[in-house]
């Protein structure tokens, strides 16, 4: 995966990523509309698919809103990178897919506008820009299996057919 | 090896006789538990898994809350899908307007839980049910629907930090106070991924209901959940209602904790948590000329009878500020009722304030009292994030009921004693 860097800092909450008054529906592409709204209205239409966040410390903080990650998964975000993550949006973005990667180096050091490719079964991150290479914190085991099953539902069905 | 109560519920219900922090163990659940926002994405990844029945009529409860009335057709829309969730399944608990109230209001009220229990919930303020010695944490609409085709839930049992309260609340302060005062010390991320145990003298002096509103904001320190051991008090809380009492778990006395805050909180003012982190926190006394344009008072935080009754004797032959708005919303049907008898909605109606039917409305940016830009409120919620009530340009400022109603009849935040 390759894609262009935005950056956002410390504590970005799921009121922030989507607004509350736009949870009447859950619909994916009507969420991804409004997504990263209220941090910058015109995100939306500056972003480009495949593209990264590149953030600081508890990212999706708040509340469990699920339709955060899947906001965020449909605006075309390949992964998220950053200092930390808050625990269910932790749980959220592995359970549906959407990547997420724990480094605070590349988190640091990494700026907008920077092209970044990742490989997420070896955990790099690699700054086209300026040559450096990053690894994210590895997920534990069972972690990986939900990652590599694509998420709890398929984790589930998988483990029913056994 | 010795155990926190949070520990012991996690061993119990994963069939284990001890977990440690870090473990990744996959639990039995008592409860799920999903809103009018959460529960449509967890009905849809529930018809991907393929199962053809729920894992118990009896064990899931869905609670539309947020929108509800539906504010538009959209909210309707969800709220439908939900209800015909219900009925397709059979599922028992399913609380239409008429019987339902703010989910977190609601479940301790109604006796869906006891002692000891394993409560998940699609909403993340589902850890107020520690107050109540249950294990009690906020998941995603995706872990809501896994659990209610399996009835398990997968869980990283938690490093323990351990709060203390010593000394004597001054006047005005409320459980609210300590909640924030904890957030306001370590900080929105300081118990990320942690289990928080409150005890000490003020908290056994505290009342079920003061406990219900600390656990409730354990998710604002970042927390994984809060917990609470079921003392005198909260057996005999749990006894009244339809739950019983469960399964009362005690921390050992060796047990492990990452950090113990050992705090004498007989100086601590009334706190208020400036725009826009529940951290931000402020005694009440350093509010000078803050305007505000409204008061809201409720939300699953502070929307028990207790805190309509500091409320009412606030507001009690005052009138509110004209410039403002004060917005009174109880958690559930039952509390609006004894608002009734006791006589406390004709009190707030008279000095000024609407009275909503129980519904999150505002504290989310949802419906029934939305800012204006620029505008600001004081409530007595959880959150002030950006855009938490409205406009991404208006603010909110949290405080507890006392200093809610005193800064409605003054027109800027107040603490009571300056009325
Ligand atoms: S009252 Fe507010 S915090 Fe509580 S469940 Fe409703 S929206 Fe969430």
């Amino acid at each position: 995966m390759q894609g262009k860097v935005w950056k956002f800092g410390d504590n970005i909450d799921t009121d922030l990523i989507i607004p509350a008054r736009y949870l009447n529906t859950s619909d994916p592409s009507e969420l991804a509309e409004h997504c990263m709204e209220d941090a910058d209205p015109n995100w939306v239409s500056k972003k480009e698919k495949g593209d990264f966040i590149v953030a600081g410390e508890n990212f999706g903080c708040g509340s469990s809103r699920e339709h955060a990650p899947i906001a965020l998964k449909a605006a075309g975000v390949s992964a998220i990178i950053a200092k930390s993550f808050a625990r269910i949006f932790y749980r959220n973005a592995i359970n549906i897919g959407l990547p997420i990667m724990e480094s605070e180096e590349a988190a640091n050091e990494i700026k907008e506008g920077d092209k970044i490719e990742v490989d997420l079964a070896k955990g790099e991150i690699k700054n086209v820009s300026s040559k450096m290479i990053y690894y994210a914190q590895p997920f534990p085991p069972f972690m990986q299996k939900l990652i590599k099953a694509g998420g709890l539902i398929n984790y589930i069905k998988k483990s029913k057919r056994r | 090896m010795s155990q926190t109560i949070t520990q012991k519920i996690l061993a119990k219900h994963a069939g284990l006789k001890k977990v440690g922090p870090g473990q990744l163990i996959s639990c039995k659940v008592d409860l799920v538990l999903g809103n009018d926002i959460t529960s449509p994405p967890a009905i849809k990844q529930f018809a991907k898994i393929g199962v053809r029945k729920v894992f118990d009529k009896n064990k899931i409860y869905l609670v539309p809350d947020h929108f509800t009335p539906a504010k538009d057709i959209k909210s309707a829309q969800q709220v439908k899908m939900m209800r015909e969730f219900a009925k397709k399944y059979g599922i028992v608990n399913f609380f239409e307007i008429g019987c339902m109230g703010i989910e977190h209001a609601l479940l301790p009220e109604m006796g869906a839980i006891k002692a000891g229990d394993l409560v998940i919930g699609a909403d993340s303020h589902t850890c107020t049910y520690g107050a109540l010695g249950a294990f009690s944490t906020g998941v995603g609409s995706t872990d809501m629907a896994a659990a209610m085709a399996t009835g398990e839930v997968w869980i990283k049992v938690p490093e323990q930090l351990k709060f203390v309260f010593k000394g004597n609340l001054a006047k005005w302060v409320e459980a609210k106070d300590l909640i924030l005062y904890t957030i306001g010390q370590i900080g929105v991320d300081g118990a990320r991924y942690m289990s928080m145990e409150f005890t000490g003298p003020v908290i056994r002096k505290l009342s079920v209901e003061g406990r219900l509103t600390i656990a409730n904001m354990a998710i604002e320190a970042g927390g994984k959940n809060g917990i609470f051991e079921a003392d005198e008090k909260t057996q005999a809380y749990l006894k009244k209602t339809k739950a019983g009492q469960g399964i009362v778990y005690k921390s050992d006395p060796g047990a492990n904790y990452k950090m113990v805050y050992d705090w004498d909180v007989s100086k601590i003012e009334p706190q208020v948590a400036f725009p826009h982190l529940p951290s931000n926190t402020n005694p009440v006394s350093k509010c000078k000329n803050i305007k505000i344009n409204q008061s809201v008072i409720g939300s699953c935080t502070n929307g028990r009878i207790e805190d309509m009754r500091v409320a009412a004797k606030i507001l009690k032959n005052k009138k509110i500020h004209r410039d403002l708005r004060c917005i009174i919303l109880p958690g559930t049907q039952e509390i609006s009722m004894q608002m009734i008898r006791e006589g406390i909605t004709e009190t707030l109606i008279k000095a000024g304030c609407v009275v909503s039917t129980p519904t999150c409305g505002p504290c989310l940016g949802g419906h029934m009292g939305i800012l204006a830009e620029g505008e600001r409120s004081i409530a007595t919620t959880n959150r002030n994030f950006v855009g938490r009530m409205g406009h991404p340009k208006s603010e909110v400022y949290l405080s507890n009921v006392a200093v809610a109603a005193a800064s409605a009849i003054a027109g800027h935040i107040v603490s009571p004693e300056a009325l």
